[in-house]
């Protein structure tokens, strides 16, 4: 079923009786070219882009909660390729490329909305790293601006330019950043790997590996066995617990990073900002809460929970540049447990 | 969370610095043949449990004690802080 403007029209006028089930909820088969552990984000696209790009369609995503309920459903909904280094900044710039086709390439509305991200800086040397980054980005294809005190006061003139700590002297802007409804997006992969045939058994636990002969042939599951050609993890924070039933220990610790959405407001933000000296970032979801974040509380969790010295530092970061939120409400806050390795690079 | 300080009593978190599994106050010794591998697993390899976790906080705002705390990672529950002497102590005796 195509989704489309006339067919809302059509259903709207019909009784909206003709909507279908987004994917099907398939019994495992016995076996799979492709097992793919996980259906969040990474898992789902892995999904997608095997079955949509590679014609790799005898593919199963085992998930052991519901579809979309770790990371993917509750992340800040950023989508950017502003990195530096040239090991990492085509990668980046390719997934926004994803991104801003996205919609049309799974044929659902995921509210990919390009509103540019802002990066502040503060200080001359900043500044200067910041023109290094830009022309890095530019390098790889991706876009950049470096915008002055007096273009940013134009875009934003509620930020504390005068801020006495970090006083504002301007942004890196990358215009074709912006945010993604993230729930959406594993709803759409979702739907574009089932109709290539893709198996999306969801409250299936992965409980071990069958390997022999040091090859992985298969997995343990609260649904039976099994089998697979080639097995792929994507279990975000969990992946040292997965690993660790096939003997393999990983470099990665698992962190807890906190958001933050406070109570609606009317729109006041309609971009996003990141004011990395104080580790914060911010955007305004389209029902109008603020929806924010800053550091990882920093100690080894799988709780989906943070601790509050880090909500009231988050906090306190917004509060610096934007005094003007000092009178919303949060409205919720959560936690998901994300993979590091040392050296806090993220990896999931 | 609170961490149970042996001699100070209890001191919020944030008074700390997590410093990561307790494992790496056991640094291998040096070897002629396996340096490079011994060295790579006690430098990047984390066992990253979920459940029950010895890990290193630095009470840097305040004593500037080295503690050994036992918590559950899956909810945050603190079981054990000692001093890392006496962690090491426990264990050479198991």
């Amino acid at each position: 079923m195509n989704y489309s403007g006339f067919k809302i029209f059509w259903e709207g006028l019909t009784g909206n009786k003709g909507w279908k089930k987004a994917w099907r909820e398939p019994d495992p088969k016995k076996e799979y070219d492709v097992i793919i552990i996980g259906g969040g984000g990474h898992g789902l696209s892995t999904a997608y882009y095997l079955s949509n790009r590679f014609n790799v369609n005898n593919v199963a995503v085992l998930e052991k909660g519901w579809l979309g309920s770790g990371n993917i459903g509750k992340n800040t909904t950023i989508i950017r390729s502003n990195y530096l280094l040239p090991e990492n900044q085509p990668f980046y710039e390719l997934s926004l490329k994803l991104w801003e086709n996205l919609e049309n390439d799974t044929n659902y509305n995921s509210m990919v909305s390009q509103r540019g991200v802002l990066n502040l800086f503060h200080s001359d040397s900043q500044r200067d790293a910041f023109v290094r980054r830009g022309n890095a980005m530019i390098l790889s294809g991706a876009d950049a601006n470096l915008l002055n005190e007096n273009e940013l006061k134009e875009m934003c003139p509620y930020l504390d330019f005068e801020n006495a700590r970090f006083p504002i002297k301007g942004a890196l802007l990358q215009k074709r950043g912006g945010t993604v409804r993230h729930d959406a997006v594993a709803w759409g992969y979702a739907r574009g790997a089932d109709i290539k045939g893709v198996d999306i058994i969801q409250n299936c636990e992965v409980g071990g590996f069958i390997i022999k002969k040091g090859k992985c042939i298969g997995v343990e599951t609260n649904k039976g066995i099994i089998k697979a050609k080639k097995i792929a993890s994507c279990v975000a924070g969990s992946s040292s617990k997965l690993m660790s039933k096939a003997g393999i220990r990983l470099p990665i610790e698992s962190h807890v990073l906190q958001a933050f959405v406070s109570e609606g407001l009317k729109p006041v933000l309609d971009n996003v900002i990141t004011f990395g000296a104080g580790h914060f970032y911010v955007s305004q979801s389209d029902k109008g809460g603020l929806v924010f974040g800053g550091d990882i509380d920093g100690y080894n969790s799988y709780a989906q929970r943070g601790n509050l010295p880090v909500v009231e530092d988050v906090c306190e970061g917004g509060m610096a540049i934007m005094p003007m939120i000092g009178r919303a409400r949060l409205l919720r806050m959560w936690g998901g447990d994300n993979g590091y390795v040392n050296g806090w690079f993220t990896v999931y | 969370m609170i961490i149970q300080h042996p001699d100070l009593g209890p001191r919020d978190s944030s008074e700390f610095v997590y410093k990561g599994d307790a494992a790496l106050l056991f640094r291998p010794k040096r070897t002629e043949n396996n340096d490079q591998k011994i060295f790579h697993d006690y430098l990047y390899l984390r066992n990253n449990p979920a459940g029950k976790h010895c890990e290193l906080w630095y009470h840097e705002y305040g004593d500037r004690s080295w503690l050994v705390v036992t918590r559950d990672t899956t909810t945050h529950e603190i079981l054990k802080v000692e001093h890392v002497t006496d962690y090491i102590k426990s264990c050479k005796a198991k």
